[in-house]
């Protein structure tokens, strides 16, 4: 292996990215615009869900009913219904997602000491928040009905992430679901490309080998993919206030190992394949679906069945979202994510194993 | 050395399909060796096989005093190889690819920028050396290939139907480029289906099917039927063909052009019963006379003696 012919395949490789629109948008257009959706529009938490009410008591205890509902930053009243018949309108309309009913009794039967029923009509038509807001609203009926004193009283601090923003457990896994997309639709379709053009046939005919070859189309890809995390974890500090708690040295040395992997495996797919079609969809298949759905990204691994669980542990992406989020909201190091950190290592050999062995020189 | 290729029983078989089929021949230094035959006849596979980009299925090959089974490695880096179709980057720039080329066969700093302007020079690319490949013209882009499989100064050099759709101009330009790098001692094993390139050739190997049928200087070759070639001119030719084929004494008669060309085992006496033979098919024959066999003659013969036909 001479460094000469890395070097001169990977200055290749460059400037024909370089010259390709379509790579340049897929290697920093759609990570930004993947970054905005995830960091701004897509958000788990559940804020200021809309509430209708329909007040037929219009009594002090109804209002201060009302007024724990408010206060607790969870509802936000959209509107006051005259009369029982306009309560389905506006869950079939979607104007709220829940109506609360106070009966013309409820001071009343609540002053006799006796059970004084509400009623709340939630929209189960997302079934996730319509849990949540019940949920809620139940526990703020129960803080009401013990006159704002439970007798267990829960005191519930959460660490890591004090104020629950799904942005801080999304950031840190989103780098993972970037590079994967980088390894899917850019280093899978570099080997296929050259034997769909002919290409392969000149290089081949050369004294390059296929160590320089793989290592040089790797090369530009790598520094890409550093390009997107550095670009990800400042975003997440500067625009979306995600705390970066941990080592950032730590950070950067096992993004690379988890780069190695991924675009090590896309080139592997590529140079197997030897098509760009069928390269790019069974490297969708196999790296950015997983990094998206079975990382633990979004969906979390302890709540999936025992047969998707045990999948997840193949998913490389599994263990990089794991260090991320470790190092990024937990600054714990090697001591604790050593488990993690081997697997990816086992992944990055065995990736660049696959790249070169799976590439020939020969025609045929 | 003297020999600069070796080629022994060389074989290769795609499933049951026999594209090579026992080949052997050697080319000394300094040689311009030309395959002849039409599309299919093994070319190709055989050029392949020599550049080490297809293992032979038996025989074997030495290129440069390397056996190409063996020490492929070795053997890519004495020779230049230019494949049948374009296949340099057409979003690289003319200098972009020249430097790829160049690193590839280990050139750097000085040695590169010489060799870069040397080839530029012999492609006459030099304005155009920041214009993207691909908008060159073909002809221009075959000289490009030409000068990027030349940059390493290799002993041997492989072009697979180096001039196949270029303009006839672009390709007498091509050959004055081979023919330079001949004299400075550069072995040149070239494929083509065009006759008047294979005349260029100082020996010619004549392919059909997998097998070399023929192999000899041109010259030699054209000589080899041993009769001169009847050509006649008469009213609608096609026909005059139609009658004339199968006929004894007839070898080969075919179309050339305007004129009809009669391969006769005795032209005398063919000359003698031509007239007759066209008259009783109620055609006229206008002219007559002999000619020196053409590389085409030759080949439609050659295979013809061997009972085969002419694939393509």
């Amino acid at each position: 292996m001479t460094l000469r012919r890395l070097w001169a395949v990977a200055r290749k490789e460059t400037i024909q990215l370089r010259r390709d629109p379509r790579s340049l948008a897929l290697a920093f257009a759609l990570p930004a615009l993947l970054l905005v959706l995830f960091g701004y529009a897509i958000s788990l938490d559940v804020r200021n869900l809309d509430l209708a009410v329909l007040d037929q008591s219009r009594s002090e205890a109804s209002r201060r009913l009302l007024s724990t509902f408010t206060s607790s930053g969870y509802f936000r009243v959209v509107a006051h219904l005259e009369a029982s018949a306009d309560v389905a309108p506006t869950l079939e309309r979607g104007r709220a997602l829940l109506v609360l009913t106070v009966p013309p009794d409820f001071e009343q039967r609540l002053a006799a000491g006796g059970g004084a029923p509400v009623q709340i009509l939630l929209d189960g038509s997302d079934a996730n928040t319509a849990t949540i807001a019940r949920n809620y609203a139940q526990a703020i009926v129960a803080r009401f009905q013990a006159g704002g004193t439970l007798r267990v009283e829960p005191r519930t601090r959460i660490w890591y992430n004090e104020t629950l923003e799904s942005r801080n457990t999304i950031v840190p896994g989103l780098i993972a679901v970037i590079m994967s997309i980088i390894a899917a639709m850019l280093t899978a379709l570099t080997i296929a490309r050259e034997w769909e053009r002919g290409t392969m046939e000149q290089l081949a005919a050369t004294p390059v080998r296929r160590t320089e070859v793989v290592l040089g189309k790797l090369l530009p890809y790598v520094g890409i993919g550093i390009l997107d995390v550095v670009a990800a974890v400042l975003a997440g500090r500067l625009v979306f206030d995600v705390p970066l708690r941990g080592s950032v040295l730590l950070l950067a040395v096992l993004s690379l190992l988890f780069l190695v992997a991924a675009l090590s495996w896309g080139l592997f797919v590529s140079a197997a394949l030897k098509s760009q079609l069928l390269a790019t969809q069974v490297a969708m298949l196999t790296t950015y679906l997983p990094a998206l759905l079975l990382s633990g990204f979004i969906f979390s691994i302890a709540a999936m069945p025992l047969t998707l669980r045990l999948v997840t542990l193949v998913v490389p992406a599994r263990y990089f979202v794991a260090i991320t989020r470790g190092i990024f909201l937990k600054d714990v190091g090697l001591a604790v994510l050593w488990p993690e950190v081997l697997a990816l290592l086992a992944f990055a050999v065995g990736a660049v194993g696959l790249a070169l062995r799976s590439f020939r020189k020969q025609l045929a | 050395m003297p020999e600069a290729v070796v080629a022994r029983d060389l074989t290769r078989l795609f499933g049951h399909f026999v594209a090579v089929d026992g080949v052997s021949f050697s080319v000394p230094r300094g040689e311009i060796f030309g395959f002849l035959g039409p599309n299919g006849a093994g070319k190709t596979t055989t050029i392949r096989m020599l550049t080490g980009l297809l293992p032979p299925t038996s025989g074997d090959a030495v290129v440069a005093g390397h056996d190409v089974r063996i020490a492929a490695h070795a053997v890519s880096n004495e020779i230049g190889y230019m494949s049948q179709l374009f296949s340099l980057y057409g979003d690289l720039t003319v200098e972009e690819n020249i430097r790829l080329f160049g690193g590839l066969y280990g050139l750097r700093g000085a040695r590169l920028a010489e060799r870069r302007d040397w080839a530029l020079e012999m492609a006459n690319l030099v304005d155009r050396r920041r214009v993207l490949t691909r908008d060159l013209p073909l002809g221009w882009k075959q000289r490009l290939a030409l000068g990027c499989a030349t940059l390493h100064e290799p002993r041997i050099l492989f072009l697979d139907e180096p001039t196949s759709g270029v303009d006839p101009a672009s390709r007498r330009r091509f050959w004055d480029m081979i023919d330079g790098l001949a004299e400075r001692g550069t072995t040149v094993l070239v494929s083509t289906h065009y006759m008047e390139e294979a005349e260029y050739c100082h020996r010619l190997a004549l392919m059909n099917r997998g097998r070399l049928i023929a192999l000899d200087r041109p010259a030699t070759l054209r000589h080899s039927l041993g009769q001169p070639v009847l050509e006649l001119l008469t009213d609608a030719p096609p026909r005059a063909v139609e009658a004339l084929q199968g006929v004894e004494g007839v070898i080969e008669v075919g179309l050339f052009g305007r004129t009809v060309h009669v391969m006769p085992h005795d032209a005398t006496a063919m000359a003698a019963a031509l007239p007759g033979m066209l008259a009783a098919a109620g055609r006229r024959l206008e002219r007559l006379r002999t000619i020196e066999p053409s590389l085409e003659d030759v080949f439609v013969a050659l295979v013809k003696r061997e009972g085969g036909a002419v694939l393509g």
